[in-house]
């Protein structure tokens, strides 16, 4: 006899041993009988999506730029989405991709920053340990096929020393010198890299700054997911600072008279 | 205490014929029997601080804090049992958090201190549970400014201008009576609140005790941040001071 008395009632499942002792007794399955009856669907492309974050390092600190703009697909969507997002006083995350997500991720470290504060053990986390955070949560969505659609850059600067690094949906990490998500990784990394890479050490706050807004002014010619209105953000030994929104001189008419780049009907 | 013994005060899930939960009372007598807590609330913020009773000199300096932090914006002291205060303020953080969570926004006090109490007074319920042996200050700055609430081992909680709990309560609300608090900056009832412990301290019964401040406040951009080493210094020297020309 059945002792569940959820069982009463019900077909009797004629496929299922009640008194099977191997592998291990379970009890009685009522539940759906169709395995994809509670069909998941999962994250197969990004809705609203931000395009390049731009980050290299310079002598005082690191510096990221990305634009205000927010896509659906190629309706240019939002321009006052801010994609640069200081966490903590040593830290900004940049995001590519799904801008929706990106807001997750800024609640997840939220949470992780407050945590933190709560305990008051005059400890607190600094770029290193907000990209490893961030690679694990990375990592362990795409493992559950389920990632959270976005290129991340981590910059800081925390006891005396820059930290500039890259973690994407698949959780796959890196680090250097000058760093690039997005159509920028095509298109300004070889521009920062030459610019940059060796001269780390001697690149002022206002040469770093002319480097980084030329590389968005090609991004904004070259890349049609862009915007001429952006943020750059530096963190040094004073802390973090992320600009106010600013416009950049961009002029299309040049356009005019180049077939396939400007508006030619024929 | 003429209740020992009638066998109403085993449970708190029985009344005594007069209607008191004796259980409830007793973990009253826990509060009284800890060194004293208290919280001013002023123009611009708010201050904690407590007297630590130091029972031993082998302990580690600045252990076991009976201020603790529950979010940004919002501090929590007790008086009591200890580890019931840890307990307390775990379940203030998961609050706060679950409010955050949810609206997106920091928690008001008005809506945590609700939260304890309702979580305080469920322990006044059951027979296979104790009640709380602490009574909770917690104060934060929310959209209505600075808030000061006290959560009693009953679940009642009130708000208040200047609370105190624990031993030298009485004394300390008469010294928090004397102050203009709606008019002191968060810098001065600093200094007030380091004078009030020191002043409420019995140094005939206990000899040691560790002075505890926290703030909150314009200068902490609203974070709740222990008192910087230098404000300590000068708000315990004062103290001592204000002690020697007492009465």
């Amino acid at each position: 006899m059945d002792h569940f008395p959820t069982n009463w009632g019900r077909p009797r499942n004629d496929a299922y041993d009640a008194y099977g002792t191997y592998p291990i007794a379970q009890r009685p399955y009522n539940g759906p009988k169709d395995t994809f009856e509670a069909g998941v669907q999962r994250t197969q492309q990004p809705i609203v999506t931000g395009t390049s974050v731009l980050a290299l390092k310079y002598k005082d600190g690191i510096m990221m730029a990305a634009d205000n703009l927010a896509s659906y697909g190629s309706l240019a969507r939002f321009k006052d989405i801010e994609r640069l997002y200081p966490v903590g006083n040593n830290t900004v995350i940049g995001a590519g991709g799904d801008m929706s997500d990106f807001q997750y991720i800024q609640s997840l470290l939220d949470s992780l920053m407050i945590e933190e504060f709560t305990a008051q053990d005059g400890h607190s986390l600094g770029p290193k340990e907000i990209h490893e955070y961030l690679s694990q949560v990375m990592y362990g969505r795409r493992s559950k096929i389920n990632p959270l659609w976005n290129s991340l850059i981590v910059g800081g600067f925390k006891d005396g020393k820059r930290f500039l690094a890259y973690v994407d949906l698949l959780g796959t990490t890196y680090s250097a010198s000058t760093l690039a998500t997005g159509y920028g990784a095509y298109i300004a990394q070889p521009l920062l890299r030459k610019a940059i890479e060796g001269y780390e050490d001697v690149l002022t706050e206002e040469q770093a700054e002319k480097i980084i807004t030329e590389c968005l002014k090609v991004l904004f010619y070259r890349d049609a997911r862009s915007l001429n209105k952006y943020q750059i953000a530096t963190i040094t030994d004073k802390g973090v600072n992320v600009s106010e929104s600013r416009s950049m001189e961009t002029t299309w008419s040049f356009a005019e008279g180049i077939r396939g780049y400007g508006s030619q009907t024929q | 205490m003429t209740s020992i013994g009638t066998g109403y005060d085993l449970s708190a899930s029985t009344y005594s014929p007069d209607g008191r939960i004796f259980q409830v009372e007793y973990a009253n007598k826990a509060v009284e029997n800890s060194g004293t807590a208290i919280g001013l609330r002023v123009k611009d913020g708010i201050v904690l601080a407590v007297e630590k009773l130091v029972h031993s000199k082998l302990l580690v300096p600045e252990a076991n804090r009976r201020i603790q932090t529950v979010d940004r914006h919002v501090g929590l002291a007790t008086a009591g049992l200890l580890a019931d205060g840890r307990q307390l303020a775990n379940r203030a953080r998961d609050e706060s958090l679950n409010y955050r969570d949810s609206w997106k926004q920091p928690i008001p006090l008005k809506y945590l201190a609700d939260r304890l109490g309702l979580y305080v007074q469920v322990y006044t319920l059951y027979s296979s549970v104790r009640p709380f042996g602490i009574s909770t200050i917690v104060g934060g700055i929310d959209e209505n400014g600075p808030t000061l609430y006290v959560i009693e081992p009953s679940g009642v909680f009130f708000g208040y201008h200047g609370a105190a709990v624990g031993k030298g309560k009485q004394l300390a609300k008469t010294e928090m009576e004397k102050l203009k608090l709606s008019e002191l900056t968060t810098r001065q009832a600093v200094m007030e609140a380091a004078r009030i412990i020191h002043l409420v301290h019995d140094d005939a019964k206990e000899k040691d005790f560790e002075l505890e401040l926290s703030w909150i406040g314009d200068e902490t951009n609203g974070l709740h941040l222990p008192v910087p080493k230098d404000l300590f210094e000068e708000a315990d020297k004062a103290a001592r001071a204000a002690l020697e020309t007492f009465e």
